[in-house]
């Protein structure tokens, strides 16, 4: 006899179980306003991200067109996975003494991991983080990038 | 003899039925391979193949210094990443006898349970999902966001960090860092319930998972299986308990033990674990204390001095060994990693043999195994 | 009646009584099997495509997502723009399947599904063939399915699709007995397998509420191993993404695919209109005996929106089944059936027999 009850009390305990996890999805079927995906190019514009995102590398320049890359390398040796080149140019100033300018900053997104070790260790900071994050292209190529400017220069307080 | 024939012929001599189940098979979670041997829907045994994406990451971290090897270790369990970056801090502070500063330390606890905790989110979503209940993985989604959001303001990512470094921490956290975690704690003690009467209280979910894939306490001590796995068959292998780390002296939390060892009360032993990180969480967000140091006084450059230093945390899924061998240079001249996946997969056999295919994607669900730390 | 005005008879005599007027017999004959034929086939493509539709977007709500929504407005042709997809891809045949039977499964599975429309009213006076066994007969087509499902599984040559259709063949034996049972309570009540009898019998109120527990019971019962039959839901082993990734239609690709994946929705669409039909009175509109005014202002809502509302409704239940619970196991699934559905179906069966004898119910 007891065996008959506990079969029939556990088929009412089971449904009532089921019905139990039926109300969780129900309630989230009528309750429209509780979606929490969202239409990703059409919100572009409200889309910001944190200031802290990583997302790629950029060397800033000021208005005149400078920046504040010594050329020193301390990034490209902190890198871990050898995303960073910077290539060097030596110069004699009109005091006669020969000085290291920087002639290209290269980053190589596809390589990068977004550890953070160059823009903290950079004694200058010339390079910081930017929040652009659509880096699909179609060519691998363009994912090699020069950040220093065409004609920029190195920022005057710095360099003297 | 024609080739069908001779299948034939070669079946009636070898009548084993072994299917792979991998390395691309959704219930692996990645590339994992499980050769099984099935007498129709029992599983006879089981071998797991792995090192489909072994990377070698103990043999690259030889060739990079301490700060760079940080950024290799989110890689190993990537969705504990925060412990495993402070596996390895802890371990070059401790050969370099450095203290850091107490708000780094319990910033360093906090992070590492909200990662727990987010991981956990995770684990079940993905168990739910392996059951064959597909909105679970978009719940647990949906509340994980929260805590990546706290993350992403903070660190600027959501997933691989790298922001615990030896001496400290990368930079300081954002002046909104605490408010996120209250408010999240406040959400999801609310949404915590509804995942109990979702799929915890359902009837087919438990029929599912209790009385499967019984885990011994003698077994989980030989086969090395630590974290909720271990502690749900009686094994008491909390590492914050046993030797405290950061901020775990300073906080009062009890050990989750089960000792019914099946699918179930592991899943339980997770569920409870969430429970106690957030209270975890509450107790070091009151007591960490204000200001804005972040890191102790480092040299430039660390070179541990030679020796051998070992430094275990636990993660998400179990204890996390870090072994650091040093000649004195800036690189470490070997580094091994005792992770916890590897360890916890290779009860597989032993839990999953004698119960059906079914089951073994809940067992395997069950131990939360995550590939790239097994293979490294 | 008031729902009589929306009588579709003489417009379908009429087109009958046309087509023999100009035409010799067989030729007329054969004229009205092919606009049947054709009417059938574009419906079937509709409400195929439009419940993969469904599904995705109630699911999507369940999920708290937004669902297809980048393909027409609101996600409309969606599912068309993948049905067009699944045209263009190849179709792969793997060397070491059974080539003949690999590619007769799929029309096998579509043709089961196919059938069972055929007896189905829509409305009334809109019904193909009023069978005087209209609920065996759907019944016995619709079980016609399974033997593609274990043909598509054997004749692929892989093992996963194998177990997924040895899982489909011991699942759908089993629960063809518990779908019989439950119709058989209704068929008790109303003294018959005739659709339009049934519908008929409903006219003062549904066998739902004039059949009171025995009936809710049977429906109950009856869309659980309705679920199961169509291999949905938590019943879903056949499949079981996540044990057996695709499970019988693992190796099936492009149009074939389609079929199957068709073919569950439409099996879904029919266990649902024989549930709307048998329990909630198909087309007849919502009936309660002694509120004339009431009557009569349901009477006014034309019974083919009746038959597709509570069809939609089943089949809302159907997906919530779905997207709510976990996947049994083979033992579990068997259980159920063999030690809950079928001695719970047996002991009502007795007691409404019972009633009906006694004249319990309203009648």
């Amino acid at each position: 006899m007891k065996s008959i009850f506990n079969y029939i009390t556990g088929i009412f305990k089971g449904v009532w179980t089921l019905l139990k996890g039926m109300s969780v999805t129900g309630k989230y079927f009528i309750r429209l306003d509780k979606i929490v995906t969202q239409k990703y190019p059409e919100n572009r514009k409200k889309l910001k991200m944190y200031d802290r995102f990583k997302g790629e590398v950029i060397m800033p320049h000021d208005a005149g067109n400078y920046h504040r890359c010594t050329g020193c390398g301390i990034c490209e040796l902190n890198c871990p996975n050898g995303s960073i080149e910077v290539l060097t140019d030596k110069i004699t100033t009109t005091e006669g003494k020969s000085k290291r300018i920087l002639d290209k900053y290269i980053y190589h997104l596809s390589m990068c991991t977004f550890c953070g070790l160059c823009v903290k260790t950079c004694p200058s900071t010339a390079i910081a983080f930017s929040q652009e994050f659509e880096h699909a292209v179609f060519d691998r190529q363009k994912l090699t990038k020069v950040l220093n400017k065409q004609g920029s220069s190195l920022v005057k307080d710095i360099a003297e | 003899m024609s080739e069908e024939k001779k299948v034939i012929v070669e079946l009636n001599e070898n009548p084993e039925y072994i299917i792979n189940m991998g390395p691309q098979h959704p219930s692996t979670h990645g590339v994992l391979r499980f050769e099984v041997s099935l007498q129709g829907e029992m599983v006879k045994y089981l071998i797991p193949h792995c090192g489909y994406v072994h990377r070698g990451i103990e043999k690259m971290c030889e060739s990079l210094t301490y700060p760079q090897i940080i950024h290799l270790t989110d890689r190993l369990d990537y969705l504990s990443a925060h412990m495993n970056n402070e596996a390895v801090s802890l371990c070059v502070e401790n050969a370099l006898e450095i203290e850091v500063p107490e708000r780094v330390k319990y910033i360093r606890s906090i992070l590492s349970e909200l990662n727990r905790i987010a991981s956990h989110q995770l684990w079940w979503s993905a168990f739910g999902m392996d059951l064959g209940g597909l909105t679970c993985f978009f719940y647990g989604l949906r509340d994980r966001e929260k805590i990546l959001d706290i993350f992403e303001e903070s660190f600027g990512s959501r997933l691989l960090h790298s922001f615990i470094v030896p001496g400290g921490l990368m930079h300081d956290i954002h002046p909104n860092f605490k408010k996120g975690i209250t408010d999240f704690i406040k959400y999801f003690r609310k949404k915590l319930p509804e995942y109990n009467r979702f799929l915890t209280g359902n009837v087919i979910f438990q029929a599912r998972t209790k009385g499967l894939g019984i885990l011994s306490k003698e077994d989980a001590i030989n086969y090395g299986i630590t974290g909720p796995s271990g502690r749900a068959s009686g094994f008491s292998c909390d590492i914050r308990k046993i030797e405290p780390y950061s901020a775990y002296p300073y906080v009062d939390f009890k050990e989750i033990l089960y000792t019914e060892g099946d699918t179930f009360y592991r899943y339980v032993a997770r569920m409870d674990e969430m429970v106690e990180s957030m209270n975890i969480l509450e107790q070091l967000v009151d007591k960490m204390p204000d200001g804005n140091e972040y890191t102790a006084k480092m040299k430039p450059v660390i070179k541990l001095p030679e020796g051998e230093y070992y430094q275990r945390v636990e993660t998400a899924r179990g204890e996390l060994g870090v072994y650091i061998v040093s000649d004195g240079n800036k690189t470490p001249y070997r580094l091994k990693l005792r992770t916890p996946n590897f360890s916890n997969l290779f009860i597989m056999n032993k839990l999953a043999s004698g119960f059906k295919i079914a089951d073994l994607v809940a067992i395997s669900g069950s131990l939360d195994l995550v590939i790239p730390d097994i293979d490294r | 009646m008031g729902y009589q005005r929306y009588d579709l008879a003489p417009l379908t005599h009429s087109i009958d009584l046309f087509l023999y007027n100009h035409l010799p017999a067989t030729w007329a004959f054969i004229a009205e099997m092919t606009i049947i034929g054709v009417v059938f086939l574009i419906f079937y493509a509709v409400i195929g495509l439009y419940l993969v539709l469904a599904e995705r977007k109630v699911c999507a709500f369940m999920q708290n997502r937004i669902g297809p929504n980048r393909v027409g407005w609101f996600g409309v042709i969606q599912t068309i723009a993948d049905l067009f997809k699944l045209l263009m891809k190849e179709l792969i045949t793997i060397r070491k399947a059974d080539k003949f039977l690999f590619n007769l499964a799929p029309f096998i599975v579509i043709i089961a599904s196919f059938l069972g429309i055929a007896a189905i009213p829509f409305a009334m006076g809109l019904h193909a063939i009023d069978f005087n066994i209209g609920i065996f007969y759907i019944m016995a087509v619709s079980s016609i399915g399974v033997v593609g499902v274990l043909l598509a599984g054997w004749s692929s040559n892989n093992k996963y699709s194998l177990i997924g259709a040895m899982r489909s063949g011991a699942q759908i034996v089993s629960y063809e007995l518990s779908v019989g049972l439950s119709l058989l309570v209704i068929a008790i009540y109303s003294g018959s397998l005739q659709l339009s009898t049934i519908v008929a019998s409903q006219a003062d109120a549904w066998w739902i509420i004039k059949g009171h527990i025995p009936a809710i019971i049977a429906f109950i019962v009856f869309i659980t191993a309705g679920t199961a039959e169509t291999n949905r839901g938590p019943f879903d082993l056949a499949e079981a993404e996540s044990e057996l990734t695709a499970g019988f239609h693992t190796e099936y690709s492009g149009i074939k695919f389609a079929f199957f994946f068709l073919a569950e929705y439409m099996n879904m669409f029919l266990i649902a209109s024989v549930a709307a039909t048998v329990f909630w009175g198909g087309w007849m509109p919502l009936h309660i005996p002694g509120c004339e005014s009431f009557n009569n202002t349901m009477d006014f809502i034309p019974p083919i929106c009746w038959y597709f509302g509570k069809t939609a409704i089943v089949i809302l239940i159907m997906m919530w089944f779905k997207w709510t619970f976990p996947r049994l196991r083979i033992d579990q699934l068997l259980t159920l059936e063999w030690k809950y559905l079928l001695p719970i179906n047996l002991v009502n069966i007795i007691v409404v027999a019972l009633i009906v004898l006694m004249g319990w119910y309203i009648k």
